[in-house]
């Protein structure tokens, strides 16, 4: 019995969970030494949680394209970062405007529905203009190929956008309506956090009916079952691969004004490092898997504001907020190694990849 | 459908001169004469756009109808020039500038030649007009004259566009400088210098294609021991050439040849994962950075841990980018493709925070990073001036190149191939996957942090800023550019990336952005790269 286990186990494996488990301990210690000392209340428990649940659910949202697109085409949409940028750096110049003439401070409500229409149309066009140009073509290429590809569209869209409206950060205006916090409880939630949540909970909740009751979502989800057999029942793989792309950006679209109102500006680079964590959360959740995508943008978004605080200082490391970045990669990683179907995944990395 | 064709591709050349003229590229590009005060480099853009849209269009139509043909043409250049002209008209109607920042009335200006909207506009017309007819006949016209064209045109552009490149050097020979006066004027080509230019180079090319083949086969023709004879002097000229480069470019073009050279170490130790083994590496800047920051750590005198030399330094940051790339390597063992792709850039990002954290600021510097780095030296000569470190630069290259071309064609390259082909194919026939694939990663890294070592030593200096995911992009597309697996192409590739945008200094913005679409077009349009391997040049154009 041993000797087979002995078998099976290579160095390699061993070295991995032992890096795994070191990693696991480092937590475990860390947390127990932040809390033993206390030095963190409920309150702000409360404030890394919701400001978490906030940025994981942007996250998830950026993440529900990059898992469609995978599940459909098997690629890493790597400019999905950029779709997601571009919608709320052009919707910038409409609230912009709505500001600048007081329209804004009179009627919040439809401006900030016009603001997330202009980001979703112009981040769908985005996306549509990417599968069309740099990605239909293609299909069928060995796997390298797609993806240089993306990489390369990512750039182009980046510094075009950079060329176009500047290299500057932009300050987004201010919504008044947005602002203070609302008391719940003895707690108090920031007002936009709150709207960020409920409305990206929204969005998803919408997104996740259209999949899954509608018959261009059963095409979607029969296309990335299997092309050919949905290609034979008569479901137009053009037309479905385009709607994916569609939803995918018009979700990315609307993340990106979530994204703008809660960090108040944007910048031609401002996607790049979503756009992997959003990755990374479609990854935990399983990639090609949408509720996985929710729940592991959500997952992210909070070891992300509490990591920091919670297992590292304790562990007396200085100024841990730096490492919040690097927590997530690692997450990655650790989570790739480990249990590369991600949460809620089958087993891609190995079988379809 | 023949003319609507000729719409549809003019209004895709047009949609992309817009897009150019919106970012910039024509203003910027402006600043530079092809030939003085006649054509500017952002004029010969929106030219090339034209033309390249009048060819396709012409390309579109059945050749045996050529009147059709050159009205199709001759509509899509009409398209171009037109749309141009609306962004104008749109210009001077609207304030586009509140939201476009390049929509200056600058641009409008070089758009109109300067004449006014209503002139310029119909100049534009007009001008669109005849590049697309002009693209038309030039698709008609015999092939021998085509590329007689292409060649002497082509290199009219090259000389203004690289004016920079070869006005110093022969500056620094007192005969040549008489071609300079001839050829150049303060700011491009002189009209004489064009012409002459075009004569001598329409001939050359004229007699190549005439003679060219001929003088092949004589080639051929010699005996084995002449051929190689012949090949032997080209390679001694031009292993003098290297070595005399420096001295024959000035300082300036030599910092642009050692950044080159660095590139070139880089691209050849990615090109052994990617190339070889056909593992998408996207951190592979980490390993640069680490080599660079080992021999920081080792020699700096700022952080006072050992201060040793230059040379004690380089084996051990070698020793440290072999290790990583083990370390590293090690849990992306079982990924492929894409996963490893995206965990390769994590690590990236990794490696980059923590230099840069507070965290480990008292052993790396933080964000102010490591400076006082020793330069390489050999007993009391300093290898402080970029002619001098081109020396060590060249002998990592040729380490690096040699080791490389070793390998391909050994047990190991095979296996590295294998892997690349099919894995599962690979593991079948008895290749070790782990140990195939972290020699590959080793190696890399390797000779990654060579080139880190050197870079560190070079500037004297290093910012957790100069290790950014930018280097593995740049890196990734010069060997995608060159071909991958080719160890030439990443030679064309560092040259061509690398070395044209430090020439063209008003290039630099758009850098990243000629990159991605040279990422796009070559996946699209030519797989294989500028200078592919020939077993994938086989693969990918099979007869």
């Amino acid at each position: 019995m041993i000797k087979r286990w002995r078998k099976r186990i290579t160095l390699t494996d061993a070295l991995m969970w032992l890096i795994g488990g070191a990693i696991l301990a480092l937590i475990l210690w860390g947390s127990t030494a932040t809390l033993a000392t206390g030095r963190y209340t409920s309150h702000h428990w409360f404030d890394f949680i919701v400001f978490g649940l906030a940025q994981g659910s942007i996250y998830a949202l950026i993440a529900m394209g990059y898992t469609m697109v995978y599940g459909i085409m098997r690629m890493i949409n790597f400019a999905h970062s950029e779709v997601f940028m571009g919608g709320p750096y052009t919707a910038y110049f409409v609230a912009a405007f709505f500001y600048s003439s007081g329209f804004l401070d009179q009627q919040p409500i439809v401006c900030l529905f016009i603001i997330f229409l202009v980001s979703m149309a112009v981040s769908t066009l985005i996306a549509v203009l990417l599968e069309r140009i740099a990605y239909r073509p293609l299909r069928g290429a060995p796997r390298l190929v797609p993806l240089i590809t993306a990489i390369g569209a990512s750039f182009f869209l980046q510094y075009t956008f950079r060329g176009l409206y500047g290299s500057g950060f932009q300050a987004y205006p201010v919504v008044k309506l947005l602002e203070g916090e609302w008391p719940i409880g003895e707690f108090r939630i920031l007002k936009f956090q709150a709207v960020v949540i409920v409305a990206a909970a929204l969005l998803m909740a919408a997104l996740y009916a259209f999949v899954q009751r509608t018959r261009m979502g059963k095409a979607i989800r029969s296309v990335s079952e299997d092309q050919e057999a949905a290609s034979l029942m008569g479901i137009d793989i053009n037309r479905t691969i385009v709607t994916t792309f569609v939803i995918g950006g018009m979700s990315a679209g609307a993340a990106g004004v979530l994204y703008a109102l809660m960090f108040k500006q944007v910048h031609f680079f401002m996607g790049f490092i979503p756009g992997i964590k959003a990755f990374t959360a479609a990854v935990l959740g399983g990639i090609g898997n949408i509720p996985g995508a929710m729940l592991g943008g959500i997952f992210l978004g909070l070891v992300e504001s509490v990591g920091p605080s919670l297992f590292l200082d304790g562990l007396g490391i200085v100024a841990p907020y730096q490492l919040k970045d690097a927590i997530a990669f690692i997450l990655l990683v650790l989570v790739l190694i480990f249990r590369p179907t991600g949460l809620l995944g089958e087993r891609l990395a190995v079988k379809k990849a | 459908m023949n003319g609507p064709q000729g719409i549809k591709i003019g209004l895709i050349g047009g949609g992309v001169a817009i897009l150019m003229a919106l970012i910039g590229m024509v203003e910027a590009f402006s600043q530079r004469h092809i030939i003085s005060n006649v054509v500017s480099m952002g004029h010969t853009l929106l030219l090339l756009v034209a033309l390249f849209s009048g060819f396709l269009a012409a390309k579109r139509t059945t050749p045996s109808k050529p009147i059709r043909l050159l009205a199709n043409s001759l509509i899509s250049g009409l398209m171009v020039g037109g749309l141009l002209a609306l962004l104008v008209i749109l210009g001077n109607w609207v304030r586009l500038r509140a939201v476009f920042i390049n929509a200056s009335p600058v641009l409008y200006k070089l758009l109109t030649f300067d004449q006014g909207v209503g002139a310029g506009n119909l100049l534009l017309l007009g001008g669109g007009a005849l590049t697309g007819a002009l693209a038309g006949l030039f698709y008609l016209t015999p092939s021998l004259l085509r590329r007689v064209l292409i060649v002497s045109l082509g290199s009219i552009v090259g000389a203004g566009v690289l004016q920079d490149l070869l006005r110093p050097t022969f500056a620094l020979w007192g005969p040549l400088a008489i071609i300079n006066e001839w050829l150049f004027a303060v700011n491009g080509l002189t009209i004489q210098g064009a012409i002459s230019l075009f004569i001598l180079t329409a001939s050359g090319a004229y007699f190549w294609a005439e003679r060219g083949r001929k003088i092949q086969t004589g080639f051929r023709r010699l005996t084995p021991a002449k051929q190689r004879a012949v090949r032997l002097t080209g390679l001694l000229f031009s292993i003098f050439l290297l070595l005399t480069l420096p001295q024959i470019l000035g300082l300036f073009l030599s910092e642009v040849l050692t950044i080159v050279g660095l590139y070139v170490l880089l691209g050849l130790g990615l090109n052994i994962v990617v190339g070889y083994a056909g593992l998408l590496d996207l951190g592979y800047v980490a390993f640069f950075a680490i080599g660079a920051y080992t021999v920081a750590v080792l020699t700096s005198p700022e952080l006072g841990f050992f201060g040793l030399s230059f040379w004690a330094a380089l084996p051990l940051a070698i020793a440290m980018g072999v290790l990583s790339g083990i370390l590293l390597g090690i849990p992306v063992l079982k990924m492929r493709g894409d996963y490893l792709a995206i965990a390769t850039l994590g690590f990236g990002e990794i490696i980059r925070i923590l230099v840069l954290s507070d965290f480990l600021r008292p052993w790396l510097g933080g964000a102010q990073g490591v400076g006082k780095i020793p330069k390489a030296s050999f007993g009391s000569m300093e290898l402080a001036t970029p002619q001098q470190i081109y020396y060590l630069i060249l002998a990592g290259c040729f380490l690096a190149g040699f080791i490389s071309w070793r390998l391909r064609e050994s047990r190991l390259g095979r296996a590295w191939m294998a892997v690349r082909e099919d894995e599962d194919v690979a593991q079948a026939m008895g290749i070790n996957l782990v140990a195939t694939k972290l020699l590959a990663f080793a190696t890399g890294a390797a000779f990654s942090a060579l080139s880190g070592a050197i870079f560190a030593s070079k500037l004297g200096s290093v910012y957790p800023h100069s290790f950014n995911v930018m280097i593995s992009i740049n890196i990734l597309c010069l060997i995608i550019v060159g071909g991958m697996g080719s160890i030439w192409g990443v030679l064309v590739g560092a040259i061509a990336l690398v070395g044209l945008p430090e020439l063209l200094r008003e290039f630099a913005e758009y850098r990243l952005l000629v990159y991605g679409a040279a990422l796009m077009a070559m996946m699209l349009l030519r797989p294989e790269g500028l200078w592919p391997e020939a077993v994938r040049r086989r693969e990918l154009h099979e007869e």
